[in-house]
């Protein structure tokens, strides 16, 4: 797959580089930008934002290896993440867990994100997602979920087409 | 009787309130940021003139605000150390990085008030000479980004924001930038390199204090979400007023995060030290109690770095009578007031507000295996006794809660978690992941000397078994 670097991602990411008075400092969000695009970062995204930036390339590799969220390799259409951490465990985050892996056939004790043999989906446990109030909270790509009991999450993954 | 008191969250939750700049108009918002902008100078006796930021900076220090974010420091105070003569630019970061489990405060204020912030923001700026600011928010929160974009947006055409606000000469941009899950972009050094486009390390200090040495090493404040909104209030109604709320040297309202074992888990915005810990969790304005037949364990008061509460624990609290005489008083872990300085004199601390309840259903051992999960997986790995530290204390704990535990567990861990903190790392992080592990040590050790007792004597009975009968043990 290669990176085709489309008008409207090249002017966003121009306007975030405006933002900052070091270039530099627009590395996360134009990663961010790119992974929204085409879902993950590659060596070639990598390189192409390298030149924007005045960069060479390992200083972008050295935050994409860093932070949770960005991602080397492509990822399921549907991105699930369940949060994991304590109040939402006493909530039931790990049954909630438990359900996705078993209804999608991935192992619940593996770490770290797992992804669908048809690329359909990716799961994972991530830590606190500050809404801890309404546990078990989980998040698909951008939408976040609140209180899911386990007969909203069989709706959640129906909804996934 | 403990009372919610709503200041930030005044019209968060009212009906028909959205995140737009019509309705915060509507409301009187930006009314504040209008009476920064026309302060006029003021003569003082001895011929020196108080600019109009000179003055809200001062009034933020009578109003007494303490940080919001965790450690509350005193918001004049931090101000005041600002580098203002070094001729660099200066620059105001907002934490919205929420990151701390338990907390989900600033969430509220971003997605139902975002102007709230905004102007907040703003005035401090125009306090402190600001130019250029960023709303520094967690990669997680997509739609708070979206959120405040067009916020900002709105602001800016308005000329809330941009060049001569309000014809005042005034400059001021500010930006969204988001994180990219990794909890250490909270602790403040961290946030700035990351918003420099690094790995969010910390930075030691000294010399790295971002009042002198920030973001682009230019002087710079971090100031969390809630205490910049309340920055607003306090040029609104005055900061000798502002001080009146809540409690001496406890000023303001926090908008405390309950979640875990209770009935009604929630934010409750209250006047700071005028509920109880308690109050929070049993009283049907707020937590509404424990569920039906379950009794309290243990309360994380603060946020998950906070030392543990055990339930019956007493302290003796400094207080002033009648007379204004210090007299000592035995209090229960449920009559602490909830503020600042009770909880530090309980020896934990009310951090970023987050109360997590657990009842007597919770097995505490993984409850805390729970968190060292967390702390292993978000140390920086700069520090080698937070980067080991973590690992080992979260593979104690996971060798605990998986029947493979021993004995002398307990005493590995304490041993473990006691060679942390107290300057052997770079930041705060060190002693945020060994207090956990310190206090459900001090506070139940029975409970995980037995649970690898347990395991010992499992392990030697299948030792003793035919293999096959071992195996199907498992
Ligand atoms: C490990 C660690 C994580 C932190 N996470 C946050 C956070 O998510 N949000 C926040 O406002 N402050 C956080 N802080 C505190 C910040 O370093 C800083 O003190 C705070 O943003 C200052 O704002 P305040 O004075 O308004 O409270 C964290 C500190 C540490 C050591
Ligand atoms: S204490 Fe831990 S989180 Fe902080 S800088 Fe050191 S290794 Fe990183
Ligand atoms: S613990 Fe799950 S949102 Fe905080």
């Amino acid at each position: 797959m290669s990176f085709k670097v489309t008008d409207s991602l090249e002017a966003e990411v121009n306007e975030l580089i405006s933002h900052y008075p070091v270039k530099r400092a627009a590395s996360l969000m134009v990663l961010h930008a790119i992974q929204a695009e085409h879902g993950w970062i590659s060596q070639e995204s990598v390189e192409w934002a390298a030149k924007k930036l005045e960069l060479p390339p390992i200083n972008l590799y050295e935050i994409v290896t860093f932070y949770p969220m960005l991602r080397q390799q492509p990822q399921g259409k549907y991105s699930i993440k369940v949060c994991r951490t304590l109040s939402c465990a006493l909530g039931g985050a790990y049954e909630l867990h438990k359900l996705f892996c078993t209804r999608l056939g991935l192992d619940a004790h593996a770490h770290g994100p797992q992804t669908t043999k048809d690329g359909k989906f990716t799961v994972e446990f991530v830590e606190c997602l500050a809404s801890c109030g309404t546990a078990p909270v989980m998040m698909v790509g951008e939408k976040f979920y609140e209180g899911v009991t386990h007969q909203k999450a069989d709706e959640i993954l129906s909804g996934c087409k | 009787m403990a009372q919610e008191y709503k200041l930030i969250l005044k019209y968060a939750d009212e009906p028909g309130y959205t995140p737009d700049i019509e309705c915060y108009l509507r409301h009187g918002g930006y009314e504040g940021l209008k009476k920064a902008l026309a302060i006029q100078p003021k003569d003082l006796a001895d011929g020196k003139k108080l600019s109009g930021p000179e003055q809200i900076r001062e009034d933020v220090k009578v109003s007494g605000l303490r940080g919001r974010g965790g450690a509350g420091f005193s918001c004049g105070l931090k101000w005041s150390f600002v580098d203002r003569r070094s001729g660099k630019p200066i620059y105001l970061i907002c934490n919205a990085d929420e990151s701390e489990p338990g907390t989900f405060k600033d969430r509220q204020i971003i997605h139902k008030d975002p102007h709230q912030l905004i102007e907040g923001m703003i005035i401090s700026c125009f306090a402190n000479d600001v130019k250029l600011a960023y709303i520094y928010i967690r990669g997680e929160m997509p739609e708070g980004a979206k959120i405040l974009n067009q916020a900002l947006k709105e602001a800016r055409a308005k000329n809330f924001l941009g060049k001569n606000i309000l014809g005042t000469g005034y400059d001021l941009e500010m930006h969204v930038h988001r994180g990219a899950g990794a909890y250490i972009c909270g602790e403040e050094t961290g946030l700035i390199e990351s918003l420099e486009g690094k790995r969010p390390y910390p930075r030691i200090k000294p010399p790295y204090f971002p009042a002198v040495l920030g973001l682009w090493m230019c002087p710079t404040i971090v100031n969390n979400v809630e205490t910049l909104c309340n920055v607003k209030h306090i040029v609104e109604m005055g900061g000798a007023a502002f001080a009146k709320l809540g409690t001496p040297n406890n000023t303001g309202t926090r908008i405390v995060s309950l979640s875990g074992q209770v009935k009604r888990p929630g934010y409750y915005e209250i006047e700071v030290g005028k509920a109880t810990l308690g109050e929070l969790i049993n009283d049907p304005k707020f937590g509404g109690g424990l569920r039906d037949g379950r009794k309290l364990k243990a309360i994380i008061p603060g946020g998950s770095s906070s030392k543990v509460l055990k339930a019956g624990e007493k302290f003796k609290l400094k207080k002033k009578d009648a007379d204004g005489k210090e007299v000592i008083v035995e209090t229960d872990m449920l009559d602490l007031p909830y503020d600042f300085d009770s909880l530090a004199q309980a020896g934990t601390m009310s951090g970023s507000s987050a109360i997590i309840v657990m009842d007597d259903s919770v097995d505490i051992v993984e409850a805390l295996a729970n968190l060292s999960e967390f702390y292993a997986h978000e140390s920086c790995g700069q520090c080698t006794p937070c980067r080991e530290g973590s690992l080992w204390m979260n593979k104690t704990l996971q060798r605990l809660t998986h029947g493979e535990g021993r004995k002398q567990d307990a005493e590995y861990l304490g041993k473990i978690a006691d060679n942390i903190p107290g300057g052997r790392t770079i930041c705060a992080f060190g002693e945020a992941c060994s207090w956990p592990v310190q206090s459900f040590l001090a506070k139940f050790k029975d409970d995980f000397v037995a649970k690898g007792a347990a395991d010992e004597e499992r392990r030697a009975k299948e030792a003793g078994q035919p293999k096959s009968l071992a195996e199907a043990h498992h």
